[in-house]
């Protein structure tokens, strides 16, 4: 079974792994040799800000391609509403939810293929969480529908949902990464997706949108649930083994320091 | 509006300069532009690159020619630049990827169908039927991954359906070479279609070359290496269709030609007014490089690059749907094969091939393994799912 606590051994990234080398490299160089290159980080600033200035927004919110639609929209825009903006904040929920259950669906196999004992986490609950994700996505479609959008269109914040969820997806199906790794990303996406329920909410009651409000509801408490849930199986997965007991250490080096390599 | 390129002049090589700032500019929007606009960058990325890459090996094989190279293939580094930072960081490397399958399905069946030698249309859509099927295996990648929908790239352009399986695409060498064109009779258009097509395939490997490893899940990093493997395949089969007695200057001249040729379909068609601006210049860049090159052919193979352009440059490649052309070709030729240089029926592949596969694919099918059970829905697989659980 993989161990939910790193092992010591030949890492080398660090200067103490070099030290006649990393001593080399910061000792009395000459001036010759010093960095020439004028100003300090502030330039890299200036540049970005530049570019902040001219860009152009990642994409707009799609028109109502149906009739229903166009009437649902000019209506809440008759009404001092920006349809475009709840249009939007739905579309990055319904994208958050559908790569939320592709991320429990990499955690799924994980727990399967690791057959890991050391939280209170079942199959039982990975497979609710996982269907919950998947009705939430339910949810937001019917809601996207309900005010005249397109479900299976992707809007600006959804896009950049997505951009946002691929470290978390990297972290989670890396098969080299344990269950404690793993649910350190699930984590993330769960405090990300609990804030995200709330603003939507927030955004539905200011645009008057009584009806949606009551599944989102019972959608946010159940994310509630499970953040809750994934945090108390990731303190355990982390800290399952009394930190007392001492880190293993492989059979590459053993507790006393290392040999300098170069 | 035709295009000769003797009569337009362009821009001298020596006037074609860039700064960072001009070659990395405000990319595209993933969400607003036109699909058709992501498959001119990518398709102009690919002959820019085939640019340099030629160009280098050219240099390899000529001393008089090394300084000439050196110049114009400082441009085509830089205009590669500026084509490929185009592309918008918000796409993913897998949604990239299915944008690059949407070139290679759109732009194949448009060549196929213009291609005046048979046997060649027929490479064009035997390779083209194996591709069409990568855009379905990546989709299912990508709704099982991602948790997103390929055709918001697609833009429902292209169908996301299973074509030639690419379980069966894995063949011996020796039945992916083709025969070359005759270079003393094929027709200008056969010579700009293979080269185009294969700095397009050619590009599509080196992308997923590079970016199979940056994948965690080991069933991208499976199905990045099996199709990578069908491109490298492509590349020898379209590679092939080039002919090997051109000399280096005149097949240099065709490569210019060849981007010449590009830039103005691009020019053409271009929805994006920024994009335009860009292949209007490039247009202009290009055929600088062509009226350099044909001075060289002149000066030192003492031949009149007329006798290889004879007319106006060919109606441009044409950039839209192909549905229609592409669903009949899936019904009608699925189940060819190739044995040596000859396309044949399923009963007739190569004994070679089939041992080859059986051995390559004898622990598993990444390809089989990620789209086992998909079928493309709106909105992604779990779409259907949902409302068929609910």
């Amino acid at each position: 079974m993989k161990e939910q606590t790193p092992s010591m051994g030949m890492n080398r990234t660090g200067v103490q792994m070099s030290p006649f080398d990393a001593s080399e490299m910061t000792r009395a160089t000459p001036p010759s040799m010093m960095p020439a290159t004028p100003g300090d980080d502030t330039m890299l600033a200036e540049m970005r800000r530049s570019y902040i200035e001219e860009s152009d927004p990642l994409g707009s919110v799609p028109l109502p391609g149906t009739f229903t639609g166009a009437v649902t929209t000019g209506t809440q825009m008759l009404m001092g509403n920006e349809p475009q903006l709840l249009l939007d904040k739905l579309g990055e929920r319904l994208a958050f939810e559908r790569t939320g259950t592709r991320l429990y669906d990499a955690l799924i196999s994980k727990f399967e293929a690791l057959q890991d004992n050391s939280t209170s986490m079942t199959l039982a609950d990975l497979q609710q969480i996982r269907q919950d994700e998947a009705r939430h996505f339910a949810i937001v479609a019917e809601a996207i529908t309900s005010v005249g959008g397109d479900p299976t269109s992707q809007t600006p914040c959804a896009d950049l949902a997505g951009v946002e969820a691929i470290g978390l997806m990297q972290a989670v199906t890396d098969p080299r990464t344990n269950i404690a790794q793993s649910l350190h990303a699930i984590l993330l996406a769960e405090m990300a997706d609990n804030a995200g329920w709330e603003m939507l909410i927030a955004l539905a009651e200011d645009q008057g949108q009584g009806a949606m409000i009551t599944d989102f509801t019972v959608a946010l408490d159940e994310e509630r649930s499970h953040l809750q849930r994934v945090q108390r199986w990731y303190e355990e997965a982390t800290l399952g083994k009394p930190i007392s007991a001492g880190a293993s250490v492989d059979n590459v080096s053993d507790v006393s320091p290392s040999q300098p390599l170069h | 509006m035709s295009l000769n390129l003797f009569s337009s002049k362009g821009y001298a090589p020596d006037q074609q300069r860039f700064t960072w700032r001009d070659m990395v500019g405000k990319p595209i929007s993933k969400l607003d532009d036109d699909a058709f606009t992501r498959v001119r960058i990518i398709l102009m990325n690919g002959i820019e690159n085939e640019a340099l890459r030629f160009q280098h090996i050219a240099a390899r094989m000529s001393r008089d020619l090394r300084l000439s190279l050196a110049q114009i293939r400082r441009t085509e580094q830089h205009q590669a630049t500026m084509v490929n930072w185009l592309l918008g960081p918000d796409h993913s490397p897998l949604e990239t990827t299915i944008a690059y399958e949407q070139v290679a399905i759109e732009v194949t069946a448009a060549v196929a169908q213009r291609e005046p030698d048979p046997y060649i249309a027929q490479a064009y859509r035997f390779g083209m039927l194996e591709d069409f099927d990568h855009l379905y295996r990546y989709s299912a990648l990508l709704d099982r991954l991602e948790g997103k929908d390929a055709n918001n790239i697609l833009q429902s352009y292209t169908d996301i359906l299973p074509g030639r399986p690419t379980v069966v695409e894995h063949r011996a060498p020796q039945d992916d070479l083709r025969e070359p064109y005759d270079r003393t009779t094929a027709a200008p258009l056969t010579r700009l279609h293979a080269l185009l097509i294969t700095a397009a395939e050619f590009q599509t490997h080196d992308y997923y070359m590079n970016i199979g490893p940056l994948f965690a899940d080991p069933v991208a990093r499976q199905l990045y290496a099996e199709i990578a493997s069908i491109e490298e395949q492509h590349v020898t089969q379209y590679g092939s269709l080039l002919n090997p007695e051109e000399s280096v200057l005149e097949q240099w001249l065709m490569h210019e030609a060849t981007e010449v040729y590009t830039y103005y379909s691009c020019v053409e068609q271009e929805t994006n007014p920024r994009v335009k601006a860009i292949w209007e210049r490039f247009l202009d860049y290009e055929l600088g490089h062509f009226h350099h090159v044909a001075e060289l052919f002149k000066q030192y193979e003492k031949r009149d690059p007329a006798e290889l352009f004879p007319t106006d440059l060919p109606e441009p490649v044409r950039f839209a749907s192909q549905r229609d052309f592409v669903r009949q070709v899936l019904a009608q030729e699925v189940d060819l094969r190739a044995n040596g240089t000859q396309f044949v029926p399923l009963a007739q592949e190569s004994r070679a091939s089939i041992d080859y596969r059986d051995q390559i694919n004898s622990e598993g099918s990444p390809s089989e393994t990620v789209a086992a059970g998909y079928v493309w829905t709106p909105g992604t697989e779990l779409n259907r799912k949902v409302a068929v659980a609910v």
